[in-house]
């Protein structure tokens, strides 16, 4: 049931606006609206209700084991969220003065110094406010780093064929043309198809490492070198940092600009849909085209450079400073862990990761990389089972929600058939995994008795499978009073 | 150890199944002189009473000042329900809804949101959110180049009553897509852009333009002529891309609604939603709002929910339209937006849920009828004047004739209040100018204690000093 349909004409909400509507003085009439918005009337009671009732029906991780490979679906601590809403942060305004900020400012600059320290780069911008507009930033660096060098024919950027769709789609955005590099089955990217793709027209290649396929990079230094004789600049794209926060930074691999998503690895919450952050750090020759606003320290006060302070700067993203609630919360994480806790990140996300996929092969399935470590998640290929059963990876995923578990990744990375990408995190225990495990296990047997029981799943949730055709093609976005 | 469950004999029963001796072991591929050390520029570990105790200080070194400042985000009273039900586990630490028949609370939400925001806009389709109203203007005439096909010219009139950082915003986002942004110039009387200026800067760009971009109220909190600007650009084939404040909405004429009925309304609206229930909170996460009419709908960024059946017959709620996505369309996406807004768009719907429109109205009612209140009594002081003659809502640029506006906010702010937004930077033409604001949540008594505060500044002696010293 909607909201729309728990309301009644005339029905006021609680004592929270004004009671009477004061008088819309020396507006001309035309300016003004005829008649009411066609919003809900219910009462406070009736709104909490309803929508503590809907979060009912969501997986989250507070309630459900949550192995999205990619996503990095670990514990959002209770005190990050409630330490960054204190009054004194929520109730500040964006333009307050500097002097008036400095208890916010320095939260920031620390945040912006640890991440330097954790990445291996020289500056950070917490500008960004997501992975997508973090690589955005990123590329948008690189073309002007080359353009101010009049160096103006690089108008390609490389991206492996592994790569999350945000890269492409980023690339095209800044004015890139985008050229796909093929991937060698052992999930390393082919150096011969690098070395062939560079030249004088190569603006950069996006990375990110260990890979969508859940392996680390080998050749990262041979890569770093290609590029960079070719005169273009290597992006980490750094989706994927949790898996080796503390153990090698971007910077120590060569790369010049790296986006990091404070809602990955710096555990801030994805929100159902976010918000994010994707603050964006860089080497020192790319320092002065960083996005704004960035903080600075001066004679022990806090304060925002600017435009002046940075003619170069490829200017702003927001219309002020990213998503500060987020990146307090990223910052309020990082204090918790400390450097100790931050290798212990990459140490027990990998861990479990590799403890899953040696389980994996043990109970018979088939993994789409063999003879590899797994980075902090490793991806299963069900297309055996997809041949001899008629069972889809799609199918194994609605199971495991009847199961109690929210579903891998699916069907990415596009190259590996049939596929779940899991990756576990390092927050959970011994038993989430082995109760995940079980259930894979379960499921791969009742596709070999009874596969009509994972066609027909999920049947235990509040809604059975959706017609998805029907939603694009008979498109109701909006209730609409009858 | 903050947050990892293992405990000694788990880890040497997982190492045992993997087959290896140590944790470090399953670092083994990556090549050993580049393994980083110790993170030395990273301070120890902090428990949660000691990073407590660090950010209360933090947030006690943060302003109390009574805020009359505005300029994009708006200080209203949020109900207590709002951000107690947002922040519950299964809203706040889910993932985006592509698993639905998990995900059905979120996605039913922002199928309610998607609706609140077309019945306040009365545009046909909004989508799940942007991130902000800057970044969701620049996507919005991103949007525009992709829908006006009957335009080849990439030129968007921009006018420059429009809030300065979300044209900054927007340069940044489209720069790489030669597309121009064309600056319409206010006039300087009204503090509003004139159809004059508006046909002089198309005749002088050659006549073909793509799309025009309107705000209301504008960055001066002034009302533009909403319906015959509208007109003429859609006799003009361009579009009109309206940028909005929602909760001003539910009094004045809104988007969808613009200019003569047969051709109704703008084509694409976007805004910041902080002003329905994100609290202020240094600059974010606020949302972006993105609506457009239906026959725009395959060229709106973002994530949209449908409503649809399950193999029952039940209703239910999908993500739908996604081969518009960078997921699926990768390079040929329509944005390369992922990660949007979510949990504040939570807020925000059940922000409305609980005010409904009459709270909603009667809200900014009452911010029209402060801010008139303030402005009376500033205007009452000698050396304060208004600068601009259109109707305005909830915001006023005044000027100060005497004084410089920086030392003025100076000295407000030592006497606890925060007075305004310097005009100084973004438009020196205005000289001394400041943009005040006062929405629902001041009193009488602190509009009084601001216009106490701003006399005793323009007639003491220190002020009077610092103008000799500056001049």
């Amino acid at each position: 049931m909607l909201i729309f349909e728990h309301s009644s004409e005339g029905r006021r909400g609680a004592p929270q606006a004004p009671a009477e509507k004061a008088p819309l003085t020396a507006i001309p009439e035309k300016l003004l609206r005829e008649g009411s918005a066609a919003l809900p009337e219910v009462s406070e009671l009736q709104a909490v209700r309803h929508y503590t009732r809907l979060s009912q029906k969501n997986f989250s991780i507070d309630t459900q084991f949550y192995p999205l490979g990619s996503c990095t679906m670990k514990y959002n601590p209770r005190a990050c969220n409630s330490l960054a809403m204190l009054p004194g942060f929520l109730n500040a305004h964006p333009l307050t003065p500097d002097a008036q900020n400095q208890g916010f400012l320095a939260c920031m600059h620390d945040l912006q110094s640890m991440l330097c320290e954790a990445t291996g780069m020289a500056a950070f911008s917490l500008a960004p406010m997501a992975g997508a507009q973090g690589e955005f930033a990123g590329v948008a660096m690189i073309e002007a780093y080359h353009r101010s060098r009049g160096d103006d024919a690089r108008k390609e950027i490389l991206v492996p064929d592994a790569a999350h769709g945000t890269n492409p789609a980023t690339a095209v955005m800044c004015g890139f043309t985008v050229k796909e590099i093929a991937t060698l089955d052992n999930g390393d990217v082919d150096i011969d198809a690098l070395k062939q793709a560079v030249g004088p027209h190569t603006a950069g290649l996006m990375l990110t490492n260990p890979s969508t396929l859940g392996v680390f990079e080998r050749n990262i230094e041979a890569i770093a070198k290609v590029i960079h004789e070719a005169g273009g600049l290597l992006y980490y794209d750094g989706a994927n940092l949790n898996a080796i926060l503390g153990k090698i930074r971007p910077g120590d691999m060569g790369f010049d600009v790296i986006h990091s998503n404070l809602h990955k690895t710096f555990s801030t919450p994805h929100g159902g849909g976010g918000p994010g952050s994707g603050a964006v750090g860089v080497a020192e020759r790319l320092r002065p085209f960083l996005p704004l606003p960035v903080v600075t320290e001066e004679d022990d006060s806090y304060r925002y450079l600017t435009a002046k302070d940075c003619p170069q700067s490829i200017g702003r993203l927001s219309a002020f400073m990213g998503n500060p609630g987020v990146l307090l919360r990223a910052y309020i994480y990082m204090r918790l862990l400390g450097r100790e806790g931050m290798v212990r990140v990459a140490e027990f996300a990998t861990l479990n990761a590799n403890y899953m996929m040696a389980e994996a092969k043990r109970r018979g399935f088939t993994l789409a990389i063999n003879d590899r470590r797994a980075s902090h998640e490793f991806i299963i290929t069900l297309k055996n089972e997809a041949r001899d059963y008629h069972v889809s990876a799609m199918d194994f995923a609605k199971r495991l929600l009847d199961l109690g578990y929210h579903a891998p990744t699916t069907y990415f990375p596009l190259l590996v058939p049939e596929c779940l990408l899991i990756e576990p995190t390092e927050s959970e225990a011994k038993e989430a995994l082995d109760g995940f495990m079980d259930a894979l296990e379960q499921i791969k047997h009742e596709a070999e008795t009874n596969p009509e029981l994972l066609h027909a799943a999920p049947q235990t949730l509040p809604v059975k499978r959706l017609d998805e055709v029907r939603a694009a093609k008979q498109l109701d976005l909006a209730f609409k009073k009858q | 150890m903050p947050f990892i469950p293992h405990t000694e004999n788990e880890i040497t029963q997982m190492l045992e199944t993997i087959g290896v001796d140590s944790i470090d072991d399953l670092f083994d591929e990556i090549p050993a002189h580049l393994r980083a050390g110790v993170l030395q520029a990273v301070p120890h570990s902090m428990n949660e009473m000691e990073v407590s105790r660090l950010m209360k200080q933090r947030a006690d070194q943060n302003s109390s000042a009574i805020c009359f400042l505005g300029a994009g985000a708006y200080e209203h009273h949020i109900p207590s329900a709002v951000w107690e039900i947002t922040t519950r586990g299964e809203y706040y630490s889910a993932y985006t809804p592509y698993q639905a028949e998990a995900s059905q609370g979120t996605l039913q939400l922002t199928y309610e949101y998607q609706s609140m925001m077309t019945a306040l806009t009365a545009m046909d389709v909004s989508n799940a959110s942007m991130y902000d109203g800057a970044s969701s203007l620049a996507e919005a005439i991103l949007m525009a180049v992709r829908a006006n096909r009957k335009s080849r010219s990439r030129k968007i009139l921009i006018p420059t009553s429009v809030n300065p950082s979300y044209r900054k915003a927007a340069h940044t986002i489209v720069n790489g897509q030669q597309v121009e942004l064309i600056d319409v110039p206010y006039d300087s009387a009204s503090g509003t852009v004139t159809l004059e200026q508006i046909k002089q800067q198309t005749e002088a760009h050659g006549g073909d333009i793509t799309a025009m971009v309107l705000q209301q109220p504008n960055f001066f909190g002034c009302l533009e002529e909403v319906d015959a600007i509208t007109d003429w650009a859609h006799d003009n084939n361009i579009l009109v891309i309206a940028v909005i404040n929602p909760l001003v909405m539910s009094v004045l004429n809104p988007p969808g609604k613009w200019g003569r009925e047969d051709n109704a309304g703008a084509d694409i609206a976007c805004g910041d939603g902080q002003p329905l229930g994100a609290p202020m909170s240094a600059g974010g996460p606020y949302y972006g709002l993105l609506c457009c009419k239906q026959s725009l709908v395959r060229q709106i960024p973002g994530r949209i929910v449908g409503r649809t059946i399950d193999l029952d017959g039940k209703e239910g709620f999908v993500l739908t339209l996604q081969a518009r996505e960078q997921h699926i369309r990768r390079s040929k996406a329509t944005s390369n937006i992922c990660t949007n807004q979510g949990l504040v768009v939570t807020a925000s719907t059940i922000y409305m849920a609980i005010q409904g429109a009459q709270g909603l109205e009667n809200t900014a009612a009452a911010c029209h009828a402060n801010n008139n209140s303030l402005v009376e009594k500033l205007i009452a002081i000698d050396g304060v004047k208004k600068a601009f003659s259109a109707p305005q809502f909830h915001e006023t640029v005044l000027q100060l004739e005497q004084q410089p506006a920086a030392e003025v906010l100076k000295a407000l702010m030592e006497k606890g209040i925060l007075g305004g937004y310097n005009l100084s930077q973004d438009y020196p033409e205005l000289g001394e100018a400041i943009l005040v604001c006062t929405t629902e949540m001041r009193t009488e008594e602190e509009i009084d204690q601001y216009a106490d505060a701003m006399r005793d500044v323009l007639s003491s002696g220190a002020t009077v000093a610092s103008l000799a010293e500056s001049a």
